[in-house]
């Protein structure tokens, strides 16, 4: 593969093909991830090439799912397991929490759980109830687990790569309605850290820090402010846990003003934490208190609501007014 | 796959004799499988043939003696304010012992958190079993070392790590079997049935190992399940057998059959070994409240250790010298458990912080660097006579 422009889809798919084509202790499991390669065709062709004894189509039970997969990685392997959305990770969670994030410390380091748990996220799609949920910060709570989401095809293939070659479990968030998205991807590049934010629009007005498939949108939002003479930096923190506060803070320190900016609901969210730590980090440095864009204290809405509550391009630049206005 | 339950079929009698052995009787229970019932009496089993040496069923019942000593010792170190919780096996020695010998060494076991006996018969040293009931780990051995998983304590979780790993021996083409304990109560989790479920699927060498000890703390079998739990095997398309949960050659010799099948590559098999737990849940738990002595009387008679002692000593397999130096065995064991328990170090305050993640994460190393500056804070007070003052 050379340098090509793919969707975000067919990046995560190339990753997989990689990973699998350099070694073969990773299977990849889940419902309907052979023949049709997916609901969302993001392991399209890999059953073909690879065989049912790597590309597993399961049952239909998630629990069941993780808990074999964590079996399987104690036999050695790298299981790569796909829960079809986002709403259908609770009945898994049990064995993603009580027992994929604990059998490391439990072992005393003696064993390695190095499962990768896909999970397509985030509304923006028309999809019914249970299909637009953003449950990040139920697993990034956890100790034991990493938690991450690239929101672009670059980062979706080398995170990818990285999230199977870690030894950790990784809850890999990916941001389903940009799974269109095209962006080039390098094979031979150099990645850079999986945890590491990266500063994806300089500016020195304010700080703007997003996630998966919030960072376009606030990269609209700071080529908006642009017109109005407002220079906005935007942060793609890649990583929910741990959390790059570093980066943000050197941001914060240069611009004195932040707005975090994600799907899921604000009450308890990411938002919160990021909120919390860099008021402790930049006290003196910030000119207003952190501000959070995000979903109400309410169950994801049926499809014809759902712009009404996903934060767009108006929300995200009146919350920038409200902080450049202390 | 024949999905028929081999405990189904009606046993029959054999004219078979072994050395010292009386006359064999079949078993009173068609559904239940036994080769020794409980006066101690050899009886035959069509399907569940075995043939031991006399030091070999001395073995099993140095094992299940030795294992009631550890367990009563873990117990009394309890009440004795040493451990925090125990989670006693009295009264399932047999079912542990014999399905515990049936392995081999390449086989791998999931356990609950009361398989003691299954961990002795893996050679994991009993006093390792302890830590988490003390409070100094959540586990603490190295589960490859003896192919003995941690314990687990959310009920009937372990049933898809073993069926995952027995998929895993599949692909990579070996002939190990695993082993998957759970007891009665387990069986109504999502959890087991998803595992009945991927087993079956993918017909994975595992055997599912139920202790039926009638009582899921204070829950009868009744809340649980409304036919024989072996019979549910044959809805997953693998068979289910019922076995004599007090004993051991039993036991033993079921366990070895659904084995032998796994390692054929013929899939799972659902063993449910039908016993009692004779003491508490765990030390936190009063039967007293829920169950009638006379449940617990009924089943004293059945009792594993004493049925093989009276075979052995019939049969002539064992002399009171056998039993006089077990004895002596046993109060060793218990010695150096009071020893090893009283001697375990509480853990290093910073271990809070260790091994929570393989590749590290910049949160836990954040907070480890706090604790550790919050902790010497306290020590340069104490330097300094400040906390020494504060102390009095």
């Amino acid at each position: 593969m050379t340098v090509q422009k793919l969707p975000i889809a067919k990046a995560i798919n190339e990753s997989l093909r990689k990973a699998m084509e350099t070694d073969p202790k990773v299977l990849i499991m889940g419902e309907d991830v052979g023949k049709l390669g997916g609901v969302f065709r993001v392991t399209d062709g890999l059953f073909k090439d690879f065989g049912e004894d790597r590309v597993i189509d399961t049952p239909l039970a998630e629990s069941g799912i993780v808990g074999t997969a964590i079996g399987l990685a104690l036999r050695g392997y790298r299981p790569v397991v796909e829960i079809q959305f986002d709403g259908f990770v609770f009945p898994a969670y049990d064995q993603i929490v009580t027992q994929l994030a604990k059998m490391h410390a439990r072992a005393l380091g003696k064993i390695k759980l190095p499962v990768v748990v896909r999970i397509p996220y985030g509304g923006g799609i028309g999809a019914v109830e249970h299909h637009s949920e953003s449950p990040e910060a139920l697993f990034a709570h956890v100790a034991g687990l990493k938690v991450v989401s690239p929101s672009n095809a670059s980062d979706a293939y080398w995170m990818m790569q990285q999230a199977i070659q870690s030894d950790d479990p990784v809850i890999f968030f990916e941001p389903k309605r940009r799974y269109w998205d095209k962006g080039e991807v390098d094979p031979e590049a150099i990645p850079g850290p999986l945890h590491a934010a990266r500063t994806v629009r300089a500016g020195s007005d304010l700080t703007l820090v997003a996630y998966g498939p919030m960072v376009k949108v606030c990269l609209e939002a700071a080529a908006a402010a642009q017109e109005e003479g407002k220079s906005i930096e935007v942060v793609d923190l890649r990583s929910m846990s741990p959390i790059d506060f570093d980066a943000v803070q050197a941001s914060v320190e240069r611009t004195g003003r932040l707005v975090v900016v994600h799907e899921a609901p604000v009450f308890y969210g990411a938002g919160a934490e990021i909120a919390a730590r860099i008021t402790e980090r930049c006290f003196y440095h910030l000119e207003a208190p952190v501000l959070r864009v995000g979903g109400y204290h309410a169950p994801y809405p049926p499809a014809r609501l759902e712009e009404e509550y996903l934060p767009g391009l108006d929300r995200v630049l009146d919350a920038v007014d409200r902080s450049l206005a202390y | 796959m024949t999905v028929e339950s081999t405990a189904a079929r009606k046993p029959r009698r054999s004219s078979k004799r072994t050395a010292g052995a009386g006359a064999r009787k079949t078993a009173a229970d068609p559904e239940l499988v036994q080769l020794l019932t409980p006066e101690g009496e050899r009886v035959e089993h069509p399907d569940y043939a075995i043939d031991l040496s006399a030091e070999e069923l001395r073995g099993l019942y140095r094992d299940m003696v030795l294992t009631r000593r550890f367990d009563a010792e873990a117990t009394a170190l309890q009440r004795q304010g040493e451990l925090g919780l125990w989670a006693s096996l009295l009264g399932q020695e047999a079912a542990q012992i014999g399905s515990g010998r049936a392995l081999r060494d390449d086989d791998y076991v999931f356990p609950t958190y009361r398989e003691h006996g299954v961990a002795w018969c893996r050679g994991v040293d009993p006093t390792n079993l302890l830590g988490m009931f003390r409070g100094v780990n959540h586990g603490g051995w190295d589960p490859n070392s003896n192919n003995f998983h941690l314990y687990t304590i959310v009920i009937g979780s372990q049933t898809l790590h073993a069926t995952g790993y027995a998929m895993g021996i599949a692909k990579d083409g070996a002939d190990s079997a695993v082993v998957a304990y759970f007891g009665d109560g387990a069986s109504s989790q999502g959890d087991v049935a998803e595992a009945f479920t991927f087993s079956a699927v993918y017909n994975a060498p595992v055997v599912f190992f139920c202790q039926n000890n009638q009582w899921a703390i204070s829950e009868p079998t009744e809340k649980q399940m409304r036919v024989p739990l072996y019979q549910r095997a044959q809805g997953f398309g693998f068979p289910g057998v019922r076995v004599d949960g007090n004993d051991v050659l039993a036991c033993l010799a079921v366990t070895k059959s659904a084995l032998e099948r796994a390692r054929r590559g013929e899939g799972p098999t659902l063993v449910e070994a039908f016993t009692y737990r004779m003491g508490a849940h765990t030390t936190s738990d009063d039967p007293t409240k829920y169950r009638a002595d006379e449940e617990r009387e009924a089943w004293e008679a059945k009792d594993p250790i004493l049925r093989l002692r009276a075979y052995l000593e019939n049969a002539g397999h064992a002399d009171a010298a056998f039993f006089e130096e077990l004895e002596s065995e046993s109060e060793t064991l218990g010695k150096r458990v009071r020893e090893a328990v009283r001697a375990m170090p509480d853990p290093e305050p910073m271990a809070i912080f260790d091994n929570i993640y393989a590749d590290g994460h910049a949160l836990v190393d954040e907070e480890r660097a706090q604790f550790a500056a919050y902790q010497a804070s306290f020590a340069t007070e104490s330097e300094g006579g400040v906390a020494a003052v504060e102390g009095n």
